[in-house]
């Protein structure tokens, strides 16, 4: 089976066709923005981080960076950089143009403030789309996706309906050969010992429990315990038992396959097939680093209706609430509640989702891409502000 | 076919009610698109569960085909399962000495 995509010069694959308009420190964000919202074709992408961080994060900025301006979705990259920043503009530039894609910079403060620069940018993206236009879609086997699995704002339907028929569609993918990506790594606590038996070898079993045992302790560093208090009042009250069951309920949209890998935030998976990658589960910075790490497509489950996409990655939300499906209709992409009325089964609701993948990798718009509901992005960092 | 509850792998041991439930009702239980009727004993409330067949204290409660817990007393098909009967498994000191289902 194949899709409809672009082909890039390193080889990958996108399935969409922008000018990356980047962002690297947050000090630059106004100019990126304005200078995309004049330039068609282009997409921007905004964040908080950038400057007065740990020499930890600043690394993760970089990585980050580098990571989305590679993402095959990209055409070409334009960096809005305000100059003095901590970013590593220069060595982001040159990773970005060593994946073969044309990396151009505007630095805001070299070149006489916001008003000159969003005019030189506005130049140099139009350009870079006039370029990107010239490139056409070719046929592409379904071993290029790489998928992105998110849930958020979930309810009881969630765990029932929406996540175990995209863990079928994840199965799907990955056996035409193609590569799914789970991460929400605070979800997997309570099922860590359940998701290591789903591991290919015992080491990357063991990865996946030292993985969950970081992500506690950082919360121990702050004072908090995530696992305690958990399943939570509410949980309980809305029918979960225990801990496990919650996050088997998570866990289930990683379907069946085994973990081939685990990865740190943001890094570019270099196996295919199913593979787990540390981050959080907030939605601006989980998304970021699936687009970071290189997906092409996310599909995001919701109960209650998680409204944000990506800026260039095409993010396909899927609700098993009936009632969601029928408020939030700017949001939703796909219905699987006929699971809940008996009328379908999860295996054909996979099917389902595994088409809507391939029909939106091969240029079907998702809601969130024509609403424009893809702003408020962030990457994850660990250290305070300083 | 219209279903009350859903169980959501074959070999699970509880279903997850679709509506309110009442006590004494026969309910039908869908697996997939095949369902399975079934007497209630209890009040099950939407998104609560019910045990599909006999529970006996100490067994592997089983949810997605995987391990949600262990049950603390009997629980009858058709009755309630929640955890006034099912205890976790994770995250107990107490248990953190090698006490964890294989």
């Amino acid at each position: 089976m194949t899709f409809s995509g672009y082909r890039r010069p390193n080889g990958s694959a996108g399935t969409r066709n922008y000018v990356g308009i980047l962002s690297t420190v947050v000090c630059a964000n106004e100019v990126a923005d304005e200078i995309s919202r004049r330039v068609g074709g282009t997409s921007v992408f905004l964040h908080q981080q950038g400057c007065c961080q740990t020499p930890v994060d600043i690394r993760r900025v970089n990585d980050a960076l580098t990571g989305l301006g590679q993402n095959p979705n990209l055409a070409s990259v334009l960096l809005v950089s305000l100059g003095c920043e901590s970013t590593a503009v220069d060595e982001v530039s040159r990773e970005i143009a060593a994946s073969g894609k044309r990396v151009e910079q505007i630095v805001i403060q070299d070149t006489g403030g916001a008003a000159r620069s969003v005019a030189e940018g506005v130049l140099i993206a139009q350009d870079m789309v006039q370029e990107a236009s010239m490139m056409e879609r070719v046929e592409c086997p379904l071993s290029d996706i790489v998928l992105g699995l998110k849930c958020g704002s979930s309810d009881t339907t969630s765990g029932l309906a929406p996540n175990p028929a995209l863990g079928v569609a994840s199965d799907r993918l990955i056996a035409a050969g193609g590569t799914s990506i789970l991460g929400e790594v605070t979800e997997f606590i309570g099922a860590e010992h359940i998701l290591a038996t789903h591991a290919r070898t015992e080491t990357i079993g063991e990865e996946i429990i030292a993985l969950v045992r970081r992500m506690e302790e950082r919360a121990k560093s702050v004072g908090a315990d995530i696992r305690g208090g958990q399943p939570t009042g509410g949980n309980i009250r809305g029918g979960l038992t225990t801990i496990e069951e919650k996050s088997l309920g998570a866990i289930a949209k990683g379907g069946t396959a085994p973990i081939e890998a685990v990865y740190e935030y943001g890094e570019r998976p270099g196996v295919t097939g199913l593979v787990v990658m540390d981050s959080p589960g907030r939605e601006p910075e989980i998304l970021t680093g699936l687009a970071a790490a290189g997906c092409t497509v996310i599909a995001f489950t919701t109960g209650r209706g998680a409204p944000q996409g990506f800026p260039f990655v095409p993010v396909i939300k899927i609700t098993g609430n009936s009632v969601t499906w029928d408020r939030l209709r700017d949001h939703m992409d796909l219905s699987v509640s006929a699971i809940m009325e008996g009328k379908e089964g999860v295996p054909d609701a996979g099917r389902r989702i595994f088409d809507e993948i391939c029909a939106v990798a091969s240029g079907k718009l998702t809601k969130a891409e024509i609403s424009g509901y893809t702003k408020a992005m962030d990457i994850y960092t660990i250290g305070p502000v300083i | 076919m219209a279903i009350d509850a859903l169980m959501i792998h074959e070999g699970d041991n509880v279903a997850t009610a679709l509506r309110d439930i009442e006590a004494g009702e026969v309910v039908t239980v869908g697996l997939g698109t095949t369902g399975h009727e079934m007497k209630i004993h209890e009040d099950i409330a939407y998104g609560h569960k019910f045990a599909t067949r006999d529970i006996a204290t100490g067994a592997l409660v089983l949810k997605y085909g995987e391990t949600m817990g262990r049950a603390t007393s009997p629980i009858g098909q058709g009755t309630y399962a929640h955890i006034h009967n099912i205890e976790s498994l994770r995250g107990r000191g107490d248990l953190e000495k090698g006490d964890m289902p294989a």
